[in-house]
């Protein structure tokens, strides 16, 4: 099992954490963040519901914005900008 | 998709209902069994909360050093916060089962042991229950082998001898010369640590200490001492710290964004804590609803108590025939309360008796818990309840996912289980029943098991930094 986090386009990026429980995902988001430019986008795709409260509130206190969260066949996806 | 709805509805309709039949079938079988009964919903109910809320101990400290997230340690300081109103309520009221714990350096060190295993493991002891009834694999792995058959390996052998002072074997064989505890249930490591050192620790509880008891007569003892002092003024502070280091600045410089002047007056920082507070309703909601249902359990199990005329179902169990389940003081574990991992360690202790080990020659079996089989285990049933409970309330909402671990979640979950098994026997307890009821109940024991509990997990956090940098710069090579 690996974490995928590639540059899907210009200022674009998807992580996916499938698979991952508790706290990888929080700590794998937070982490790609870090290595993003402002104003780019990145596609996070997870299967722990649990990462997904803390991810959000983590978006909301640094400045982050999470345009998209969506639930398909028990992934998540979330899209979100860097503030 | 709304197939998969339909058909998580139908899951969790059947299990409630299984449920429902269980109970029936042991309210058939003899009235005693109420008492296990309750554990069951009691356990449905906290499932079915922890799950809806992430409430997770491992997320509250692991979430604020690894993503500077507080939801968590905010959720569980409001449920702290009710459940020590609720506690001394029914301790003034003579309704209480609470009972402070041996207190000591060894209360820390184990705290400790404990918050790297949650880190590693991806959750605490509740928390991992919760996740099992999310379908997450890793965290049965923690709890089967970690909790259950780790936790009874650790309390029956010898392999900890060597760090067993003279003073405590010698102070613990005066005690089996003396007749008790019986020398045949004195076999093990933890045996020696038991009856030679934590059985002399103090217990220490706010209200029962003179002064207290001299300066605040009647109930009052129990709502200054107990939960004003020990829950309610130390999670404020604790509240107010995490604010300012977490929150107030962001927060601050939003609201200045807003105002369109500076935000710095009191009533900015008041509306901060609120802001932090609400920030996630659904935690905080269920942090105050944990907070009544646990002290509504505590009433619960004290009123089944009273009822059957006992203080222990291992005397209903004997009542019933039932004897070989019970310790040689006819007890089994039934703490009265919300607890995790005695329980497990049970389980994990009647699986190895199956394969020829014998687990009545300790003191923690032999002696305090008994073994009894898990049909007939009360608190066992209520760690069953919190699965089924967290199942149900999972697919009501569609989040459940049955998840094998695979790879690298393999060895933290095996590594991280061994330790919170390892780390909750020490202080007799987990981050439940070592921190959260002990210091809801006025015991400052309980903050000492959380602070080293939250201690353990910075170093669990800081580890999985370094290990999750390395494998993003491997992804990040390609570009």
């Amino acid at each position: 099992m690996a974490m995928k986090f590639e540059k899907t386009g210009e200022g674009t990026y998807m992580l996916d954490v499938c698979g991952y429980v508790c706290p990888h995902p929080q700590i794998y988001c937070k982490k790609s963040l870090e290595k993003m430019g402002e104003g780019d986008v990145v596609e996070v795709i997870l299967d722990n519901p649990s990462s997904v409260e803390t991810i959000v509130q983590m978006c909301d206190q640094v400045g982050h914005d999470v345009l998209e969260r969506k639930t398909e066949g028990g992934k998540i996806h979330m899209k979100i900008k860097k503030g | 998709m709304e197939n998969e709805e339909k058909r998580n509805k139908i899951w969790a309709f059947v299990i409630t209902g299984a449920l429902i039949l269980i109970s029936l079938i042991y309210y058939r079988v003899n009235v005693f069994y109420m008492y296990l009964v309750a554990y069951i919903w009691f356990g449905f109910a906290y499932g079915m909360m922890l799950q809806y809320g992430r409430f997770c101990f491992a997320s509250a400290s692991r979430d604020l050093f690894a993503a500077g997230v507080p939801r968590m340690a905010v959720g569980i300081l409001v449920a702290l916060m009710f459940f020590s109103l609720i506690q001394a309520t029914l301790a003034s009221t003579n309704m209480s089962t609470f009972h402070p714990a041996p207190f000591g350096i060894h209360t820390l060190i184990a705290g400790m042991i404990f918050g790297v295993g949650m880190v590693l493991s991806g959750g605490c002891a509740s928390g991992s229950l919760y996740k099992i009834g999310e379908g997450n694999m890793t965290s049965f792995l923690a709890a089967f082998f970690g909790l259950c058959i780790g936790q009874a390996i650790f309390v029956d052998v010898k392999w900890f001898n060597f760090l067993m002072p003279q003073k405590w074997i010698d102070t613990a064989a005066a005690k089996a010369a003396s007749g008790f505890p019986p020398a045949a249930n004195m076999t093990s490591s933890f045996d020696t640590y038991l009856a030679g050192y934590v059985w002399d620790k103090p217990t220490v509880r706010m209200s029962d200490i003179a002064a207290v008891r001299e300066a605040m007569p009647g109930a009052s003892k129990y709502f200054i001492g107990d939960a004003l002092l020990t829950a309610l003024i130390p999670a404020v502070i604790l509240l107010i710290v995490i604010y300012i280091f977490y929150i107030r600045k962001g927060f601050l410089k939003k609201r200045a964004k807003q105002k369109g002047s500076p935000a710095s007056g009191l009533s900015d920082d008041i509306a901060g804590i609120w802001n932090m507070i609400t920030a996630s309703q659904r935690t905080t909601l269920m942090g105050v609803l944990i907070g009544i249902v646990a002290g509504l359990h505590i009433l619960v199990m004290k009123g089944m108590q009273i009822r059957f005329g006992v203080n222990n179902f291992g005397r209903l169990l004997t009542k019933m025939g039932h004897s070989a389940d019970v310790s040689v003081s006819g007890t089994v574990f039934d703490p009265g309360y919300w607890y995790i991992t005695s329980q497990e360690g049970q389980l994990g202790g009647w699986i190895l008796e199956k394969f020829g080990w014998n687990m009545h020659d300790n003191l923690f079996f032999g002696v305090n818990n008994g073994l009894p089989v898990p049909w007939r285990n009360p608190a066992l049933w209520m760690s069953f309840g919190i699965i089924f409970g967290a199942m149900v309330m999972a697919r009501l909402n569609n989040e459940f996912k049955f998840k094998l671990p695979k790879g690298e979640l393999i060895a933290w979950g095996l590594i991280g289980g061994l330790l919170m098994g390892f780390g909750s026997r020490p202080a007799l307890g987990c981050n439940i029943g070592a921190f959260f009821i002990r210091v809801a109940g006025g015991d400052p024991s309980g903050w000492l098991y959380g602070t080293g509990m939250v201690g353990g997990a910075f170093i669990g956090v800081k580890f999985f930094n370094w290990w999750s940098e390395r494998k993003m710069a491997k992804e990040m090579e390609a570009f």
